[in-house]
């Protein structure tokens, strides 16, 4: 049995899903990331000055970048995913003779693609609003595609477990965009008091946005070997309950 | 080898209900075969086993030789399922249901197109392969599952009640599909609510009631265990009242209209021979119900009265 066939196939079905809404999932970050760069990089970053060495424009898009595409790899394999089981497409796959590592490895794909995709838009509308160097693009990249993969596996698992359409927007309204907006994507977390200095610590995107910043410009509150361990572990300790989830049919098999 | 080999297969849901009791299975290769049972009698349930959509409780699930356990993958390359729900995805194009559909079976992009097209056409829908298919209606929504179920030429179709929901002509057309699709080699497994399908097309049958199979045997055989034929008579002139003839038990429906229960040993020429006698005339005869029907009650009727405490 080809299994590669069927990996092509989900991943393919899967592009051409979120290309063909393109209106829906590739304008608005353009749009949404935009309007960012203007207010907060150019009219009130311009009077905030320099932070760690960087102008505020510098500092912020690296995380603006990638709260982009923590949000798009998450919000594809979930919606996708869940309407999937929903309509009982779902089962399209589960007659067939597909293994759970081709379905998870074709969904999460899927994913990272849109988180890129979309980290590549709003990477060009930077570079409108202000000249973008990046110092380590083996950093910049692997960190991203890391982050990508990290979050589409959170997506899937979330969709496997999700039983309404409110369950699917749960998590993203209320965990994902608040740990983003508090994961130092527009501040350094050495300007915060001490006790939320240490708050921080515990929040897992402020290791990936910094990372994926220290690619950028070179600067980063937190070690980067850390960062790397960290992501690395979260993937594995997510692929393991993904494929767990799968084997025993949890929300997918009567 | 069976086409379909099932032994000690049990099913208990979460929730502690006992789906299937330990059912043993088996159907020939080539066979045209009727699962039948009333609602919630346990079938869907065998037969997402079968498909992988439900896991066994225990046993042993073995398609053309392949056990569904331990040779998941060959096991599930033997079989095509059409279910009782639509449920593909409705925002695509029909040819791009039945193209994805090879490619989770690892069907090469260009077999892929070639059997779309076959199977497609088989189906007379060809002229529909670029149609969204939400836009399609009811009757070409069952074949597409049908279509998409042979794409990948699967040795066992199993068509979960085919023809549900649609009028009368598709469902004859959809009949004639299906025996040339079993003529061509594909073992069917067959389950419906209408037996007459079933006994127009299946040779071989199974009834499950309670997740427990209570008949299992060939399709005359069967029909030849029918002691009582029932019939329905129009009536020339008005009754009063239904005749009292020995033997026959008889039951007026309207004034023009009587039911009897004809048996076997009887016949029918007694029966008009003792209305002749009475003055009755009888313009037109017709089977009260199918006579699949009227077994598949009998038994079900036997079995639940025999449960009862």
């Amino acid at each position: 049995m080809n299994h590669r066939i069927a990996f092509k196939t989900i991943v393919i079905k899967e592009i051409f899903r979120f290309v063909r809404i393109w209106p829906q999932t590739l304008l608005p970050p353009a749009i949404t990331t935009a309007l960012y760069f203007l207010i907060f990089g150019k009219l009130i970053g311009d009077r905030i000055g320099m932070v760690n060495g960087a102008t505020y424009m510098d500092y912020i898009v690296p995380g603006v970048i990638l709260m982009s595409v923590i949000s798009h790899a998450y919000a594809n394999v979930v919606s996708s995913f869940y309407s999937t089981k929903f309509q009982h497409n779902i089962e399209e796959l589960l007659v067939a003779p597909v293994p759970n590592w081709v379905i998870l490895g074709g969904y999460v794909t899927g994913g990272i693609v849109r988180g890129l995709l979309v980290g590549l838009v709003v990477g060009l509308i930077a570079q409108i609003f202000d000249d973008i160097a990046i110092q380590n693009w083996w950093i910049t990249l692997s960190v991203a595609f890391l982050t990508a993969t990290l979050f589409a596996l959170a997506g899937f698992i979330n969709a496997v477990l999700a039983e309404s359409f409110d369950d699917i927007s749960i998590i993203p309204n209320f965990v994902l965009t608040p740990l983003s907006y508090l994961g130092g994507v527009f501040y350094s977390v050495t300007m915060l008091p001490p006790i939320w200095q240490t708050i921080s610590i515990g929040n897992p995107i402020l290791y990936l946005v910094n990372a994926f910043r220290y690619g950028f410009i070179g600067i980063s509150d937190v070690d980067i070997g850390l960062a790397y361990t960290m992501i690395g572990s979260s993937i594995v300790i997510m692929t393991l309950i993904s494929l767990y989830l799968l084997h025993k049919g949890t929300g997918i098999k009567n | 080898m069976k086409a379909l080999s099932i032994r000690n297969l049990r099913k208990t849901y979460n929730n502690g209900f006992e789906a299937l009791k330990g059912i043993d299975l088996d159907v020939e290769v080539g066979d045209f075969f009727a699962l039948l049972g009333p609602n919630g009698a346990g079938k869907s349930t065998a037969i997402g086993i079968i498909s992988s959509l439900v896991n066994a409780s225990a046993g042993s699930v073995s398609i053309f030789g392949h056990d569904l356990h331990s040779d998941r993958t060959q096991a599930k390359t033997c079989i095509g399922l059409v279910p009782q729900e639509i449920n593909f995805n409705q925002f695509d194009t029909v040819k791009n249901i039945l193209i994805n559909q090879a490619g989770y079976y690892g069907l090469p992009r260009k077999l892929a197109l070639q059997r779309t097209e076959l199977c497609l056409k088989q189906m007379d829908l060809w002229e529909k392969r670029d149609t969204v298919s939400r836009r399609l209606s009811g009757g070409m929504k069952r074949r597409v599952m049908i279509a998409r179920a042979m794409v990948h030429a699967p040795k066992l179709l199993i068509l979960d009640e085919p023809t549900a929901g649609v009028d009368i002509e598709i469902r004859r057309a959809m009949w004639k599909m299906m025996e040339a699709v079993n003529q061509q080699g594909t073992t069917i497994i067959l389950t419906t609510h209408y037996l007459e399908e079933a006994e127009s097309l299946c040779r071989n049958i199974a009834i499950i009631d309670q997740g427990k199979i209570v008949e299992n045997s060939d399709m005359s055989s069967l029909l030849a265990k029918l002691q009582v034929d029932h019939f329905v008579m129009d009536l020339a002139q008005p009754l009063a009242a239904a005749p009292q003839i020995d033997g026959f038990k008889m039951e007026l429906l309207t004034d023009k209209s009587l039911a009897v229960a004809v048996p076997k040993q009887s016949g029918l020429n007694q029966l008009f021979s003792e209305l002749t006698q009475r003055n009755i005339q009888v313009i037109s005869l017709k089977n009260k119900t199918n006579r699949l029907e009227q077994l598949f009650m009998d038994l079900v009727d036997a079995k639940t009265a025999g449960s009862q405490p």
